[in-house]
């Protein structure tokens, strides 16, 4: 898995991706998880959808997705946010955990 | 199949201790061979432990600390529903003729590793239960408009009926306002609507019906099992209005045991958080979807012990390998009639609801006087 933490570290978020079944693997793992076969990484997209949103301490947390089917809890920056609406991540990192921004 | 029939139970006071993992299941063992007439160490064939302490050969240490040598022992991991998985796992050899009388035991200590899943990645640095139970939280009260009030009655309700419930962690009720007023972890959850990682042990014995006979005059029989896993991340919860596993789960427990909610006089579901028990109700059919808020307040209102009557884990306390486990003492407490203060009058049909990580996996029993 390090090649998926190098790259967030490096704000750049690449998924596990199986060429044969033309899907993302989430969460990253060396097999894909309908056909067992080899998986590469491929870039995930930058925009997302938000999916639900809560707060702490007056900052939003949330669930978004990207390329409709690779869910993530992150950070998110903004006000009055609404599920549905367009997300773009801003910045990904690796810190013994992924961490992703949204705004 | 065989029949399966619970005959004995156990268990120990839920709290912060001292007392090695070990000591607190044999505790929990002993009330059971003083008072099943009839039961000796060498009519046990199976010991199962469920624990998330990360412990090597400990239903092996189990067994000769309690003086079995059983035919088939091992451990059962499934974090917060790993009680409920081993005692399925038990009514499987028992079922099936592979083993007669079988010993479940489980415990866990509130400094155990495993309260966490540090495997899901998809929660990012959010890993923590209490922001999967947020997200619960934010779309039901979206799409149902559930109030902090309504899931402050909730906690109310549960921490009441655990004042009866002599082995609850919490010895003291709580107000409404108590609840409203206490910490805030996020805009809609606050440390009251949440249970609490703690010490506590709980074991059954389940067996053969022709042995049933020989260990009590009043045996529970296991009539329905539902048990589904979807996943291991959360955020393959597609709904987060419902739990899909838990759906899943009491569709077949009900289908084998032929029963429908309307049936149930008594139950225990995993109210891990206080949004937990209100989408429970809603998705194992005691109350329409967007209705669980009205349940829970009329159960409050009316003091009616049907739902969590020994406090659910808000109230009794989460110590995980043991909470399923403790879930079916209830029960079977509840349909033989002993279940002291807590008792709901003429019950004869029960159901337990253990869940884990989130709801990404769910097991239901359907127990039966
Ligand atoms: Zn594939």
């Amino acid at each position: 898995m390090t090649r998926f933490e190098d790259e967030l570290r490096n704000n750049n978020f690449v998924c596990s991706y199986c060429m044969k079944c033309q899907h993302f693997v989430w969460p990253t793992s060396e097999f894909c998880n309908k056909c067992l076969g080899d998986v590469t990484w491929k870039q995930v997209s930058k925009d997302a959808k938000l999916v639900e949103v809560s707060s702490k301490n007056g900052k939003y947390f949330c669930i978004a997705e990207f390329e409709g089917n690779i869910r993530v809890f992150g950070s998110l920056l903004g006000n009055h946010p609404r599920p549905d609406q367009n997300l773009i991540l801003e910045k990904c990192s690796y810190d013994e955990r992924p961490q992703f921004v949204f705004k | 199949m065989k029949k399966v029939a619970i005959t004995a139970v156990g268990v120990t006071k839920f709290n912060k201790s001292e007392k090695p993992l070990e000591s607190m299941m044999l505790s929990s063992i002993r009330p059971i061979f003083e008072n099943a007439k009839n039961l000796e160490q060498d009519d046990i064939d199976v010991v199962l432990t469920s624990t998330n302490a990360n412990r090597n050969y400990l239903a092996n240490i189990i067994s000769e600390l309690s003086g079995i040598k059983p035919k088939i022992s091992h451990s059962v991991e499934s974090l917060c529903n790993s009680g409920t998985n081993s005692l399925v796992s038990a009514y499987a050899y028992v079922s099936s003729g592979l083993a007669d009388v079988a010993l479940v035991v489980g415990a866990d200590k509130a400094d155990n590793p495993g309260l966490v899943l540090n495997w899901d990645t998809s929660r990012g640095e959010y890993r923590h239960p209490i922001f999967w139970s947020s997200m619960f939280t934010s779309a039901h009260m979206r799409k149902y408009g559930t109030t902090l009030e309504d899931l402050a009655y909730v906690s109310v309700k549960n921490h009441r009926n655990a004042l009866d419930n002599p082995h609850a962690y919490f010895e003291k009720p709580f107000s409404i306002d108590d609840v409203m007023h206490s910490k805030r972890l996020t805009e809609n959850l606050r440390l009251l609507d949440c249970s609490m990682p703690c010490d506590g042990a709980a074991a059954v014995v389940i067996c053969s019906e022709e042995k049933a006979k020989k260990f009590t005059d009043m045996p529970i029989w296991i009539s329905g099992i539902g048990q589904k896993t979807i996943s291991a991340s959360f955020t393959k919860n597609n709904d987060l209005t419902s739990m899909e596993s838990t759906k899943s789960a009491v569709g077949d427990a009900y289908r084998m045991s032929n029963k429908v909610a309307g049936d149930i006089d008594v139950v225990e579901l995993h109210d891990a958080f206080s949004i937990c028990e209100i989408i429970e109700l809603e998705d194992m059919g005691f109350c329409q979807n967007g209705q669980g808020s009205k349940l829970v307040r009329d159960l409050h209102d009316t003091n009616n012990k049907k739902v969590n009557p020994r406090g659910g884990l808000i109230g009794a306390g989460h110590p995980l390998g043991a909470t399923g486990i403790a879930q079916v003492v209830e029960i079977c407490q509840q349909l033989s009639g002993k279940a002291g203060k807590r008792q709901v009058d003429g019950a004869q049909t029960g159901l337990v609801h253990n869940m884990s990580a989130g709801s990404t996996s769910s097991t239901v029993l359907v127990l039966e006087s």
